[in-house]
């Protein structure tokens, strides 16, 4: 470390900067496409920007990195995207 | 002296000349909530803003936690914030002190100190301002309004310098300086322009070009260097806060010292070290002692963060004994500013007695009759060097 440098505590944003962080999700968002009104909403709320909008305007998951936070469903005002047990009961 | 190049004397409190220094100082972003005995620096900011005097955003924040949170969005954003508060105030908003610190973000804040309940109290000690020695903030200790004004403006010169880059506190008594009028000589406009930095160059962390997050999970050896960084920051500042205040002293014609304001200390054979308000019955009482013949100086401690360590070897050298008012406690171990002069004085060998005694707190008392009984206390070996020994005003030992 050169003892000179101040070290800020910062990261450019990129996906999976904590890891593979689909290992801490339980429960799935999945898009209802048909009931997406392409506000993107979900887009700008996803924090490990893993929703993406795809050219024709729809939004879609990464779910390498999706961790089932389950904000995007929160934010959704048409209520197209909905949080999915992964596991059974 | 043309009439334009004069400076004004103003008649203010010490929360008033923070107030005019945070004016001067042309701060953008001032996040406040209101606490007693802070509360008149910033109703004196919000008029200053209402009244057109000075441009700045001020937002009224619903706690101190968020009033510490919005000054560090805005710091982030490379804004120049200040913000202010006292006891429960600061130890609410504590989480988001250490949060400026390790963010590194120039913030300055003025601590009004009052002493922390129950029971329900709001004079002056110095424990809540204490809570901040270990987060990272640079932390001075101003003893008169003139002080106030001086020192809130050499923070920003310190807090914003890129080798330091950490928040600086200033604190001062309540009430006794917080509410007490007294002189204050402001410096014109266009001094403080030239004395601060342009606050156009500091750096931001937040650039909407390049966008970034603050305080990601690193792996935990960063997180260590991050730590590491700011202890060399903090190192550096112990010169840097020098250079600033000789700078200052220049401009103003005001000397108080450096880190140590020293009073007939030369050629003590006792000294009292103490920080604050009370550090001005001290001088009288040294004054008194002196015209009886009495080799007793004074130590009042400016800067604490980063600690004056070589000054207070010298002075632990030059001296007999070594008196320290601690008008705060650390329970289970003594008075703070005792415990760590001692702790000071061991790696550098320095085998003076040193007495610490815990006085003031809860706004309670200490005028310089109290000075020459701890004084007599001393020399008369009626207490061993210890650092908590508890004195009550008039000599009482409860
Ligand atoms: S569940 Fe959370 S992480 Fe996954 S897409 Fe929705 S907002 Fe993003
Ligand atoms: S918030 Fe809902 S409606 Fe808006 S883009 Fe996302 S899924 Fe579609």
């Amino acid at each position: 470390m050169n003892p000179e440098e101040i070290l800020y505590p910062i990261s450019k944003p990129s996906k999976g900067s904590s890891g593979p962080t689909w290992m801490w999700r339980f429960t799935k968002p999945v898009i209802y496409i048909d009931k997406c009104t392409k506000c993107g909403l979900c887009w700008v709320y996803c924090p490990e920007a893993t929703i993406n909008i795809l050219e024709n305007g729809f939004p879609k998951i990464d779910y390498e990195y999706c961790k089932g936070c389950g904000i995007c469903d929160n934010v959704c005002p048409v209520d197209a995207i909905e949080m999915v047990n992964e596991y059974g009961d | 002296m043309s009439m334009e190049t004069r400076r004004i004397r103003k008649v203010l409190s010490g929360n008033h000349a923070a107030s005019y220094a945070v004016k001067l100082a042309n701060v953008d972003v001032i996040p406040i909530y209101p606490i007693t005995p802070q509360t008149t620096i910033v109703e004196k900011i919000v008029d200053f803003v209402e009244n057109n005097e000075m441009k700045a955003e001020v937002i009224h924040a619903d706690s101190e936690h968020s009033a510490m949170a919005a000054a560090i969005g805005a710091s982030a954003s490379g804004a120049r914030v200040y913000t202010a508060t006292s006891s429960h105030g600061l130890l609410y908003m504590y989480e988001m002190i250490w949060w400026a610190a390790n963010a590194r973000l120039p913030i300055v804040a003025g601590f009004v100190t009052r002493s922390i309940g129950p029971p329900w109290n709001i004079w002056s000690d110095h424990n809540d301002y204490l809570t901040l020695r270990d987060s990272g903030w640079i932390m001075f200790f101003a003893s008169s309004a003139q002080e106030v004004f001086d020192m809130t403006l050499q923070a920003f010169k310190v807090a914003e310098n890129p080798r330091v880059r950490l928040p600086v506190g200033v604190a001062w008594d309540g009430f006794q300086i917080s509410h007490s009028f007294e002189p204050v000589e402001l410096l014109r406009q266009e001094e403080v322009d030239a004395f601060l930095p342009d606050p156009r160059d500091i750096k931001p962390l937040l650039n909407v070009d390049e966008p970034i997050s603050i305080g990601n999970l690193p792996i935990a050896t960063d997180n260590m260097m991050f730590r590491e960084s700011i202890w060399r920051s903090m190192e550096r500042a112990r010169d840097y806060i020098k250079d600033v205040m000789n700078e200052y002293r220049a401009l103003s014609r005001r000397n108080y010292g450096y880190l140590i304001e020293e009073y007939k200390a030369m050629d003590a054979e006792t000294i009292f070290i103490t920080m604050g308000a009370i550090s001005g019955d001290a001088k009288i009482a040294v004054d008194k002692l002196r015209e009886n013949g009495e080799r007793v100086g004074l130590a009042r401690i400016r800067v604490i963060r980063p600690m004056p360590v070589t000054d207070l070897v010298r002075l632990g050298r030059i001296a007999n004994n070594i008196v320290v008012i601690d008008r705060n406690v650390s329970m289970g171990l003594g008075g703070i500013l005792a415990r760590e002069i001692k702790s000071i004085f061991y790696d550098f060998y320095v085998e003076t007695p040193t007495y610490g005694f815990i006085t003031g707190l809860a706004g309670t008392e200490v005028s310089p009759e109290d000075y020459i009984k701890i004084y007599r206390m001393v020399l008369d070996g009626e207490v061993e060097p210890s650092t908590n020994i508890w004195y009550y005003h008039g000599g009482v030992m409860k």
